[in-house]
């Protein structure tokens, strides 16, 4: 049986997606509340590990495959650059031009918004790549380890 | 703002000695644990000085660097770790340890430790007046680091990309040379 017992997917599955609608909120708030774009990037990348650790990497690539993650990370680093490149437009890098909307609303504080989005993206799926590289690493390691013994 | 000077140096004393629980133990696992302990308990401190968003970054960056770390750890046998006491490295940190404890003695000796918070900087009083009237962002943090600090932030952000980057190359599952070395034989 791959992964963690039926107890760990059970409550894993209950979970998961709990985990992913705080970390989404914790991403949408973050220029209202405490919180942030890192912070529930890394919210989220904790959901994906969670299902990684209880299910076996599969099920969790199922979901994001690694070459997803790769896009996602990247677009999130582009879309940081780009928004700061809109800035331009006003004159400055990262130049606030968005409109500011009404203050305490979601959708206010102009580009802090998507900034935050990004970030999120980015340091999600970079860190849910760091963890699947290291998972492979152990894995193809361990094989290693026991076709040296078997030989 | 009410006195938690108590709580910080009970936490405070709480993590000098998981440090040194964590250097001086023989056992890789409970290294690893006692590292989050301290974690866990600069998050709290963090809380208690009224910093949300860093206490909830430190959080669960800590829980994740926890997962890799016991992840890591706990399929590696090698728990006793060799150590050899090293007379020069004693010598040298009990001279550093020295020179920090007689810098801070010139430093604030005479005139003591400032208040907590003070003195306000020009560029913070700067942040703190205008942060919500020019961004309009409730939470001032992010004004401060998405807004005002924006360049720190892709600095931070190209920092991340490089260290995947790096990790992704030194972990893939077989390099170039070899690939090639196969296709050729």
């Amino acid at each position: 049986m791959k992964g963690m017992t039926l107890i760990v997917k059970t409550i894993t599955d209950f979970v998961v997606a709990f985990i992913v609608v705080f970390g989404a909120y914790i991403v949408l708030y973050g220029h209202l509340t405490p919180g942030g774009g890192f912070a529930g990037g890394v919210i989220i990348a904790c959901a994906f590990i969670l299902l990684m650790l209880a299910h076996g990497s599969d099920a969790a690539f199922a979901i994001l495959p690694a070459k997803v993650a790769h896009i996602l990370d990247s677009a999130g680093a582009l879309a940081f650059l780009i928004i700061g490149w809109i800035g331009m437009t006003g004159g400055f890098f990262f130049l606030n031009v968005f409109g500011r909307g009404e203050m305490f609303r979601l959708l206010s504080s102009g580009m802090i918004l998507p900034l935050n989005i990004a970030i999120a993206f980015k340091v999600g799926s970079s860190l849910f790549l760091v963890f699947a590289a290291l998972a492979m690493f152990r894995r193809r390691s361990f094989r290693a380890m026991i076709e040296e013994e078997l030989s | 703002m009410e006195n938690i000077a108590p709580q910080l140096y009970t936490l405070l004393v709480f993590m000098v000695i998981g440090s040194i629980v964590a250097v001086e133990t023989k056992n890789l696992l409970s290294a690893v644990i006692s590292v989050s302990a301290v974690g866990f308990a600069l998050s709290v401190a963090f809380l208690l000085m009224g910093a949300p968003d860093i206490a909830i970054t430190q959080l669960v960056v800590e829980v994740l660097v926890l997962i890799i770390l016991i992840r890591g750890t706990i399929l590696l046998d090698n728990t006793a770790v060799e150590t050899h006491t090293d007379t020069l490295a004693v010598v040298a940190s009990l001279v550093f340890f020295g020179l920090l404890l007689g810098f801070g003695a010139m430093i604030f000796g005479s005139r003591g430790f400032p208040e907590f918070g003070e003195p306000l900087m020009r560029v913070s009083r700067v942040y703190v007046q205008t942060g919500l009237p020019a961004t309009y962002a409730a939470n001032i943090v992010t004004s401060i680091i998405l807004d005002f600090r924006a360049y720190d932030t892709l600095g931070e952000a190209s920092v991340l990309f490089a260290s995947v980057l790096g990790a992704l190359a030194l972990l893939r599952k077989d390099g170039k040379v070899k690939r090639e070395e196969e296709a050729a034989a």
